[in-house]
């Protein structure tokens, strides 16, 4: 270790750290344009410079490549370093004029403009890009050609680079976003889309899923992870100062034992595409509710600003009620949530923008505590109702109004008329359908299948939150649409179910189960596929099924297809109903 | 010989959370219909193996009725569908034995449809009625000794 002084604040680093990394340390900030943690340093763009005391004088040393050395004493702030620092930025401005980043830490040392001849380019020739490419990806897909004042960064021949994998660390990595990855590689551009704003943003490849994910820690998407396909890079863990990143770390599976299980595995929006008609997918101002969602929200891809494509504020928006929903050809349930949160976007369209809005629904559902008085309340905000679902979207103009726009045609039913409305920005309010894996999910527990692919509870009034199975509990919108106070009052119930299920701490059995007799077993395993609650299973070592007592409900249909006669019912044995038979039939002509 | 109106024995085998409860609510309503079915309860319209019905009509029946819970209504979630898929199997092996499609029948009544119990008995009697009795004992060893 050794020991230095900046600012006249005492610190102490690892040898041959520099500088800048023992400033840090002290968390004083020292302006750089070239440092980068995750590289070798470099001393570049000399922002960065500091004023070092020596007994023979003091001198301005680039921090970011002066290694800290025993007594040392740094000033960072001084005059002179102020003096000078300006001097470098007003050269990178000078060359740099238009670059926004460099303007604005121009602005921030308190330049307003240049007092050197212009010039016009982005690049400060930092050479972060060229470094991050050799150092971590250790391709070399870019570097430095010529000398002076005509140096720049190129790929090799000035030519598209087959070698460049397109990953995109030199475009992230540039402080005035110079790069264009798509004059360097020969590869297509693979940007990330981002999964919880709906493809509407990027995202890297290490990433917190969304702002309030459980657990709120970032993860590493393997797929596109440069240090897990090809295991260069690894910039992540130069940056993680608790060593928290471990690239060996594997998918695990794990096995827990548990007394009660509660599904909620949730819904997903049904896809626009399926219905042509309404352009989603082949317009752009064509948006589904939860990108339209995303797009409304603070933290989503465009801070709450509701933008068309071209990111223009809409004059016109149209919501469209039912896609998918209440229509004998997807789904004929009513989705149940669509009507209040289309509700809620007209709200929000009409806050934010001075837009008008058309709500175009089959009927309007307002049926929970306060829904009513929120559609009276956006009625008021003048928010035009038109009964009558949509026929179709398009952008072929018949009159000049509706040049460039969405026309949103539909037959208004209470007018009796066809209306034609061009609008800048189209809203489906989609179906909420089952989840992708549902039907493995429903295997896994055995849970019976309701209408629409939904699951079954054991009972629609009395056991909403139940399933066929003891043990097992539904909750939320894996059993049908369901808005949040339902989920939520499902949920609680559900926990309260599990709970008092292990608090009892017993559970109370059928007497009339189904076994299987070990000795005429043939081991077909015909049962298994017959049993709806999973009961049976199949015993490797004896090459039997065997009847787990505490799941059979002892319906007998095991029994009635077992074809070797191994498998009875407690209480409904053959014998006992063919002696019921017989009594039944005495003295029936035979 | 005038012989006397044929009076069918059918044995029904009803599951015991739909059916046998919408046979107790036909009783209960005092709804009328014929006396010929005898219930046998079964826990699920999936319990009835096929040899039941082989038997009871091996043992005199001249049909035979098997009740369950309404498709997606199964007490035990899809005992009804393993019945619903065995019936169309084992009425045509019986089939092959001489027995009438029209013998044995595979209905869905909810507990709740005691008028539609009475009026599948009340049809059913009737239909066994006019195809007359099976004998099937004796039709079987007849054709056992012809062939």
């Amino acid at each position: 270790m050794v020991s230095l002084t900046i600012d006249g604040k005492a610190v102490e680093v690892e040898e041959g750290s520099t500088v800048l990394q023992a400033a840090e340390k002290l968390e004083i900030r020292i302006p750089t344009l070239c440092h980068h943690k995750a590289l070798l340093p470099y001393g570049a763009c000399r922002v960065c410079l500091v004023e070092m005391e020596d007994p023979r004088g003091s001198k301005i040393q680039a921090s970011c490549t002066y290694p800290a050395q025993e007594g040392l004493v740094v000033k960072t702030a001084t005059e002179r370093v102020l003096a000078t620092r300006k001097i470098m930025v007003e050269l990178l401005l000078a060359r740099c004029p238009e670059v926004d980043a460099i303007r604005k830490l121009a602005a921030e040392m308190g330049i307003e403009e240049t007092r050197f001849p212009k010039k016009n380019e982005d690049c400060i020739l930092c050479g972060l890009c060229v470094r991050v490419c050799q150092e971590r990806m250790g391709v070399g897909a870019v570097s430095f050609i010529n000398r002076g004042t005509k140096r720049r960064v190129t790929p090799p021949y000035d030519k598209h680079s087959p070698i460049c994998m397109a990953c995109g660390a030199c475009k992230v990595v540039c402080p005035t976003d110079c790069v264009d990855l798509s004059e360097i590689t020969t590869h297509p551009l693979r940007p990330i889309p981002s999964e919880f704003d709906e493809g509407m943003s990027h995202r890297a490849s290490v990433y917190v899923p969304f702002a309030q994910a459980v657990p709120n820690v970032p993860v590493i998407d393997k797929e596109t992870c440069i240090r897990l396909q090809t295991g260069k890079c690894g910039a992540c863990e130069a940056f993680c100062e608790a060593d928290a990143i471990d690239y060996d770390q594997e998918d695990k599976v794990q096995e827990v034992d548990v007394g009660a299980i509660i599904v909620a595995t949730g819904f997903k929006l049904f896809d626009s595409k399926k219905i042509s008609r309404y352009g989603y997918g082949k317009y752009d101002n064509v948006v589904n509710s939860l990108e339209f969602e995303r797009m409304s929200h603070a933290s989503g891809p465009t801070g709450g600003e509701i933008l068309t494509k071209s990111g223009r504020s809409p004059e016109a928006v149209a919501i469209l009620h039912c896609i998918g929903s209440r229509d004998e050809n997807y789904q004929e349930y009513c989705s149940r949530v669509c009507c209040m949160y289309s509700l809620k976007f007209a709200h929000l369209v009409k806050e934010k923008t001075d837009a008008e809005v058309y709500n175009f629904y089959i009927d309007m559902r307002a049926f929970g505590k306060g829904y009513e008085e929120f559609y009276k309340r956006v009625l008021g905000e003048g928010v035009h109702f038109i009964r009558g679902k949509c026929a179709e979207v398009t952008q072929v103009a018949e009159t000049p109004e509706e040049e460039g726009k969405l026309v949103v045609v539909a037959e208004d039913t209470l007018l009796g008329i066809t209306r034609r409305l061009p609008v800048d920005m189209v809203i489906l309010s989609g179906a909420l359908i089952p989840g992708d894996n549902a039907a493995d999910v429903r295997h896994v527990f055995s849970i019976g299948c309701a209408q629409g692919g939904f699951f079954l509870e054991k009972h629609p009034k009395l056991a909403p939150v139940d399933s066929m199975s003891d043990g097992i509990f539904l909750a939320g919108a894996c059993v049908g649409p369901k808005d949040i106070p339902d989920s939520v009052a499902q949920g609680a119930a559900a926990a309260a179910g599990a709970l008092s299920l292990i608090d009892k701490g017993k559970v109370v059995l059928e007497p009339i189960t189904a076994e299987i007799d070990e000795e005429r077993c043939a081991g077909c395993q015909l049962c298994i596929p017959n049993c709806p609650y999973a009961a049976i299973d199949y015993d490797e070592e004896k090459k039997v099924s065997v009847v787990t007592e505490e799941l059979c409900k002892g319906c007998g249909t095991c029994v009635a297809g077992c074809p070797s006669g191994a498998a009875h019912q407690r209480g409904f044995e053959d014998e006992q109903i063919f002696s019921e038979i017989e009594g039944i039939l005495i003295g029936a002509e035979s | 010989m005038a012989e006397e109106q044929f009076e069918p024995k059918i044995v029904g085998f009803l599951c015991r959370w739909c059916s046998y409860t919408g046979a107790d609510l036909a009783g209960t309503s005092r709804m009328q219909y014929p006396p010929n079915l005898v219930a046998i309860r079964v826990m699920c319209s999936g319990r009835v193996d096929p040899t039941f019905v082989a038997k009871a009509l091996n043992d005199g029946a001249d049909g035979v009725l098997i009740a369950g819970c309404h498709p997606g209504d199964c007490h035990y979630s899809e005992g009804n569908y393993k019945a619903m898929r065995r019936f169309p199997m084992l009425r045509n092996l019986l089939e092959q034995f001489g027995v009438d499609r029209g013998r044995i029948r595979l209905e869905w009544i909810s507990a709740s449809e005691g008028k539609r119990f009475a009026e599948v008995v009340t049809e059913f009697t009737e239909q066994i009625r006019a195809l007359g009795p099976l004998r099937w004992k004796e039709s079987v060893a007849a054709l056992c000794e012809t062939t």
